[in-house]
């Protein structure tokens, strides 16, 4: 079902793995004659493939004052082409016994479906016919827009602490689109309508500006093969389309944020800080801040459960997280929920003091070592995935990294040393650079 | 029927075999060497319904309590064992059973197991972590206490099962959980964790010889199985009446139900394929379409049947704006008389077919959700060859086992319904 991937919940999207553990798969990856990238991932276990085709369009890209066309285009993308009409697609995924669906993030878009292998070609060709081929009735843009407005009065609309969320990433970022919602502000969807929407799709919907990504059991050279004959017959537009990012101003104002409503019963503290991304980062430090947040906030045994949960008794959950993948700087976040009688500010100076005692007590050998351990392993544990390894390598190209780049991941974090991360905790987790957000209760 | 029908009716998505340990302990076994890691999926019988009436949320915080200490190490300290080799181990409990999961790199095995076996026959109970998970659990409750899709849930639940085991809430509530002792929690294991009760699957690099002996290893130490106090048959109750939970929020969250079937019933199977033509999780269910694709109405739409031990029924969610709630209502009620009266054309009851059999091996493409799905099939009884036979069961469903299905889950049209919000018009 058409669906926001919804960016509180993304950690990264790229666990990949390492190539000498367990063999990996032998990627490989050509490029079409329009400019379409193709890659190709083995995995012979069942007779099954996953199919997806990412476009390098994310909601960071859309236009001012249209926040969520990228999502609200995802959605229509499924009302049909003049060859197939609308539902005739789904009518036949369905038929044949496979899963479609599709989602959209800050940096892409991706629509896939999981077929028996011999569907490939079928599915190939109503993907090709729908990059170039949509058409929009005034009659179905209506109702969908409702769908999305559903959406997002359910995601949302009746939920503070999503709220929370989106002002707290509306406060970071306070020039660069990741401050706007995937599924788009509440009066700008009500806004868009069909030709907003046809204008971004023809914008963005090309050959060179897709990547196809086939996982599973087939080889390159039929998918060559396959692809030649279906996408390889859309025309190129000429060039890929490009993407203006406006760039974030050097933080200086460390900035507090509170939603209070009625429904709260149990207040929550978030921080989010700026920082960079695989993308934007100078040397180890997108590594570093991985196995950072690993460390700080993945699970029972790291640092802030253990100091602040087990140790202290102000919380009963503490953890960290960061949004590695993507093209622009990011957020790296750490959440608490306090203990029974604590408030949110007596939590946040503990969060604070805890933070100050990173490189004395946070780094010793053994946590850095279980950390990267545990990172590694999710590597070696995503090859027993079809669809993660479709959506590893699909993301990774999508925001510009190379298949190189995925492979060497596993070595990358391995590499990172204390010093690595008693720097990037230095350097970016620091008051200029974050947001912390309260959310608590208000009196009816 | 297509030609993919016909090949997925042929294939089993899986190869499966039955291992038996010395000792006598069976689980079920897929091998595969693809993947240097194990996955191993167990069901003990026994769960929420198990729990005192006075105070639910037992069987939860049991689960929650496995990894927290076992043996000779604390809580920090087998967690710690488990991240040091990056072991995933987690417990949870449903209504008639506490599960859970293990998956390691195949060179961890040992530990893993070994941790595994002390999780099951040895766990601490410590006073700190007992306080620890309480406190989380009630947070957790807390958090969740005016959401409005778990307040119509409840109320559902509620209002379905009335006195009844399942009527209560799985994890309990703030006051409930308050009140657990650490008496209530060892009792249960005791009664829960035994061996005899366990359904155990495992897949991955391993050889059956190898699992029998583990198998001895982890489940020998446990004592052995007393017969658990039946859970009593129940029927959802409160068709035909409507109740609204109000609180202030612009979408109203509804939950309906009605008769369901189990999975043992030999009527399961037509059910499960109406239940796909009416709501299944695709595009191309009526309510999806008529709902959502025709109306615009909601985001997300659709039913499911529930299969416990002493209950079945057909449950259905969506969620939309309060003015047009009435409206949602009409559409699902209207589109659930319609099917039940004229049935679906010969050409909607074959593509049903046809994708729930071409679709059975796409559930099977990770080994922790083949472990998954191996427990399941056991725990509900259904033999080690259902797997084989699944898809042929499906495909010889007729017309007229469509219409003896409806009859028995649609039936006479009347709904439980839950709203939660500020419906207007209702």
């Amino acid at each position: 079902m058409p669906d926001a991937t919804g960016a509180a919940t993304l950690r990264t999207e790229a666990a990949p793995f390492r190539q000498t553990e367990g063999g990996g798969p032998q990627v490989s990856s050509f490029t079409l004659d329009n400019g379409l990238d193709v890659v190709v991932v083995p995995d012979r276990r069942v007779p099954v493939v996953t199919h997806m085709i990412w476009y390098r369009n994310g909601s960071a890209d859309d236009p001012v004052g249209q926040s969520g066309i990228a999502h609200f285009l995802e959605h229509l993308m499924f009302k049909g082409t003049n060859r197939h009409p609308a539902g005739e697609f789904s009518q036949v995924v369905s038929a044949l016994g496979g899963q479609e669906n599709a989602f959209t993030s800050f940096d892409y878009t991706a629509y896939f479906q999981r077929v028996a292998r011999e569907h490939l070609k079928t599915m190939m060709e109503f993907e090709a016919d729908r990059m170039t081929g949509l058409v929009l009735d005034e009659a179905v843009v209506g109702p969908e827009r409702d769908v999305v407005l559903e959406e997002r009065r359910m995601r949302v609309e009746t939920d503070p602490a999503a709220q929370l969320s989106e002002a707290m990433a509306a406060a970071l970022f306070v020039r660069h689109p990741y401050g706007t919602p995937i599924i788009g502000w509440m009066h700008e969807i009500e806004s868009l309508d069909r030709e907003h929407a046809l204008s971004y799709y023809r914008r963005f919907y090309t050959p060179e500006n897709a990547i196809l990504v086939v996982a599973g059991d087939i080889g390159p050279d039929e998918v060559r093969r396959l692809s030649e004959d279906t996408y390889g017959r859309v025309t190129p537009f000429g060039e890929r389309p490009i993407r203006r990012r406006p760039r974030e101003p050097e933080p200086r104002a460390a900035r507090h944020i509170e939603i209070a409503d009625p429904k709260v019963e149990q207040p929550t503290l978030q921080r989010l800080y700026l920082t960079p991304s695989s993308r934007t980062a100078q040397g180890r430090d997108s590594a570093a801040l991985e196995l950072l947040a690993e460390m700080l906030g993945g699970g029972p045994t790291s640092y802030f459960y253990r100091k602040l949960v087990m140790e202290r008794g102000v919380a009963v959950n503490a953890g960290a997280w960061y949004m590695g993948s993507s093209i622009d700087d990011t957020r790296f976040s750490v959440y608490a929920v306090p203990a029974e009688g604590v408030s949110l500010a007596d939590l946040e100076e503990a969060v604070d003091g805890a933070l100050k005692a990173i490189p004395a007590a946070a780094l010793e050998a053994d946590a850095v070592e279980r950390a990267k351990t545990r990172l590694v392993a999710e590597t070696i544990y995503s090859t027993d995935s079809q669809s993660s390894l479709a959506r590893i390598y699909g993301s990774a190209l999508a925001i510009g990294e190379t298949i190189e780049e995925v492979r060497r991941w596993p070595d990358d974090i391995e590499a990172v040393t204390r010093l690595d991360l008693a720097g990037v905790a230095e350097r970016f987790l620091v008051p200029p650079r974050s947001v912390t957000g309260y959310l608590c209760k208000t009196a009816a | 029927m297509s030609v993919a029908a016909m090949e997925a009716l042929s294939a089993s998505p899986t190869k499966v075999g039955r291992v038996l340990s010395p000792g006598g302990v069976e689980a079920w076994h897929v091998r595969s060497d693809v993947v240097p890691l194990v996955a191993l999926a167990f069901t003990f019988e026994g769960g929420a319904a198990q729990d005192p009436d006075e105070r639910p949320g037992v069987a939860q915080m049991l689960a929650r309590l496995l990894d927290e200490g076992a043996g000779p190490h604390t809580s920090d300290a087998f967690q710690e064992r488990l991240a040091a080799r990056a072991i995933e181990l987690s417990f949870n409990a449903g209504p008639d059973a506490i599960g859970g999961s293990l998956k390691t790199l195949v060179r961890h095995l040992d530990e893993a197991l070994e941790l595994l076996r002390l999780a099951f026959a040895e766990p601490r109970f410590d006073a700190d972590a007992i306080e620890r998970v309480r406190a989380q659990t009630i947070a957790g409750l807390r958090y969740q206490q005016n959401d409005p899709g778990v307040m119509a849930s409840r109320r559902f639940f509620a209002e379905a099962f009335p006195g009844h085991p399942y009527g209560r809430p799985t994890g309990g509530t703030v006051e409930s959980v308050a009140a657990v002792t650490r008496d209530d929690l060892v009792a249960l294991h005791a009664k829960v964790i035994a061996q005899g009760r366990a359904k155990i699957a495992v897949v991955g690099a391993i050889e059956p010889a190898a699992l029998a002996l583990a198998l001895d290893e982890v489940f020998r130490a446990l004592p052995q199985a007393a017969p658990l106090p039946p859970v009593p048959p129940a029927r959802i109750a409160g068709r035909g009446s409507q109740h609204v939970v109000e609180i202030d929020v612009p979408q109203s969250v509804i939950r309906f139900g009605t008769d369901g079937l189990s999975w043992r019933d030999p009527d399961f199977i037509p059910a499960y394929v109406l239940n796909h033509i009416l709501g299944g999780g695709a595009f191309t269910s009526r309510l999806f379409q008529e709902v959502r694709e025709k109306r615009g109405l909601a985001y997300s739409v659709g039913t499911s049947l529930v299969s416990y031990r002493g209950a079945a029924m057909t449950w259905g969610y969506t969620a939309t704006k309060n003015e047009r709630v009435a409206e949602t209502l009409a559409v699902i009620e209207a589109e659930m008389a319609r099917l039940k009266e004229e049935g679906p054309s010969d050409e909607e009851l074959q593509k049903a077919k046809d994708y729930l059999t071409g679709s059975y091996a796409l559930g099977f493409d990770t080994s922790t959700k083949i472990a998954h799905q191996l427990a399941q099939v056991a725990f509900e009884g259904l033999g080690l060859d259902y797997i084989a036979r699944r898809n042929a069961l499906v495909a010889a469903v007729t017309q007229d086992d469509i219409r003896r299905a409806a009859e028995r889950t649609i039936g006479d049209g009347q709904l439980l319904v839950v709203v939660t919000g500020h419906p207007t018009g209702l």
